[in-house]
């Protein structure tokens, strides 16, 4: 057991010294930054920025040396082979969509089946309804037990000779448990069935090889990562990368334009049209040499421990009933719950009260909720930063719900 | 903030409304959903010349979309379709902010959700019935 109190990462993020009573537990939805973010992302603008991969000046190169240097870092840390399979995009959701746009252009047909995870985010579900729509293919579901597993044998079974590409999470942003990837790309490709991964809840809190799990695509946001908002990753592998047409057209995506014809750039640039984030790129590269300093060794420990914490306080409140697996070593520092009789918006704004930052609704996954039979839900996720004693804060307010909203005992 | 809108009336509301059944004599329903969170309730008048004799709502939502719901059948029900539409105005007035002592008072009970205006998240779970009256009242006129 390593000592969760007086964390000593918590002093390098500037919004806790801000409100210092803070107790941050929705860093699914959004982590905080750490000032050695903030540093990049000011050092980007102060030494380093000019329009990047068309400048003829010393500036610019440093700007395009800054922005090609973050998709190097990348590449590195989710160990793809070549930088030429890292696209930058705004966030997973993007990254998602120009899977569905190109990849669809590209191989799904009319008649084709998309297969897509039950409790797959709305940003991995409605590209595919669109795609499906648009095409006349056909789009079916994975269903998942209560305890949020998937199987092996299920997903044999739902795939067919026409199923061009199965979406899965990960990690699911509502249950935190991990997906089998790697058992799921070697059933998919045994297949002919392209597998594409969300790595959002994923990529940020434990390490991701797309090599070793042999995913065809992976997306993630930066925002998730420590890093700032409007940046995000897509990984596609590169012969598929190359078939694929471009998302968005316009400038830096092309190699020669006439009045009727372009020819476009090479990979990974033919994916990012216009004047792109190098600034945040600059911000994802230091967050992730942050995350690497600390180490995803000490990271894991730590948000195990704290899942734990939190997972047998909360099994022994009553009234308190947390969604998916009965082992908190699947909850992966996602813990959903229910309190009974009381709405998940009115179980946050307790917890708002009492200055305790958790989700509540259906955390764009209303098919899943659909599927386990419950409206909506309360969510409360952590990161390594949190310490013991924002569980227990936690543990406090959610004793205290039921009676706040009016019930005796 | 926060917990000063879980006021005595509000929870009062939410665990025992009064108005949170089927409506057998309705002569008129209405849907309303609030896409953010996924709360609808369906909201049933009878309606006799121009006035609202009784009501009912029924679905699920928040404690403040079920009290404030709640509350406003409370306030319409025996009043003229037109003074329910004013009562809306009212009400809509007094959760952006914007409203005279008067005017709070015209809304009776209704006006322990005053503190909503200072929650933007939530205000749309206060005006959900709301809004779906008028909807149903100006529906019903148009025809």
């Amino acid at each position: 057991m390593i000592i969760l109190n007086n964390n000593p990462y918590k002093a390098d993020f500037p919004v806790f010294r801000h409100y210092p009573d803070l107790v941050y537990l929705d860093n699914a939805a959004t982590t905080q930054k750490p000032i050695q973010v903030m540093r990049s992302v000011e050092k980007y603008y102060s030494e380093e920025n000019a329009n990047p991969l068309r400048g003829l000046y010393e500036l610019s190169i440093k700007a395009t040396d800054a922005y090609e240097n973050a998709r190097e870092a990348v590449r590195k840390f989710i160990g793809a082979k070549s930088t030429k399979e890292i696209i930058f995009t705004r966030n997973a959701t993007e990254s998602l969509n120009l899977i569905a746009y190109s990849f669809g252009k590209a191989f799904i047909r009319e008649g084709d089946e998309i297969l897509v995870g039950v409790s797959e985010h709305h940003s991995n579900l409605l590209p595919w309804q669109n795609l499906a729509r648009e095409t006349g293919s056909v789009l079916k579901f994975l269903e998942c037990d209560r305890q949020g597993a998937y199987s092996p044998e299920d997903l044999k079974a739902a795939l067919t000779p026409n199923t061009r590409l199965f979406a899965i999470a990960q990690v699911s942003n509502v249950f935190g448990r991990f997906n089998p990837i790697r058992e799921f790309a070697e059933i998919c490709h045994r297949n002919g069935t392209r597998i594409v991964c969300d790595g959002a809840q994923s990529v940020p809190h434990a390490p991701v090889d797309v090599e070793d799990l042999d995913v065809d695509f992976l997306a993630f946001s930066g925002h998730k990562l420590y890093a700032p908002m409007g940046i995000g990753v897509l990984y596609g592998r590169e012969e598929l990368l190359e078939q694929m047409p471009p998302f968005l057209s316009g400038g830096e995506m092309i190699a020669y334009v006439t009045r009727e014809n372009a020819t476009y750039a090479d990979l990974p640039h033919k994916f990012e049209a216009g004047t792109v984030n190098a600034g945040g790129a600059a911000g994802l590269r230091a967050a992730i040499g942050y995350i690497e300093s600390i180490g995803f060794e000490n990271i894991v420990q730590r948000e195990k421990e704290l899942t734990a914490l939190a997972f047998h306080e909360m099994k022994r409140i009553e009234h308190v009933s947390i969604i998916g697996s009965e082992n908190s070593e699947d909850h992966n520092g996602i813990i959903t719950f229910t309190v009974d009789g009381v709405h998940p918006h009115d179980i946050a704004a307790v917890f708002d009260a009492d200055g305790i930052a958790v989700r509540a609704g259906h955390h764009c996954a209303q098919p899943l909720h659909q599927h386990i039979g419950v409206q909506s839900t309360a969510r409360m996720s952590l990161a390594f930063y949190n310490e013991e004693k924002d569980i227990e804060r936690f543990i406090d307010t959610l004793k205290t719900v039921r009676r706040r909203m009016g019930y005796g005992g | 903030m926060g917990d000063n809108i879980y006021n005595e009336v509000l929870i009062d509301h939410n665990l025992h409304p009064m108005h949170l059944h089927d409506l057998s004599c309705a002569t008129c329903s209405n849907d309303g959903l609030n896409p953010t969170c996924g709360d609808s309730l369906s909201l049933h008048l009878n309606i006799e010349n121009g006035v609202i004799k009784d009501g009912s709502f029924t679905g699920v939502g928040c404690a403040i979309s079920q009290a404030s719901t709640d509350i406003m059948l409370d306030l319409i029900i025996g009043r003229s379709t037109e003074d329910a539409l004013h009562l809306k105005e009212l009400f809509s007035k007094m959760i952006n902010g914007d409203i005279s002592q008067e005017e709070i008072d015209e809304l009776e009970e209704a006006g322990a959700l005053q503190n909503i205006s200072k929650m933007p998240a939530r205000v749309k779970c206060a005006l959900l019935g709301w809004d779906t009256l008028e909807k149903l009242l100006k529906e019903e006129g148009a025809k």
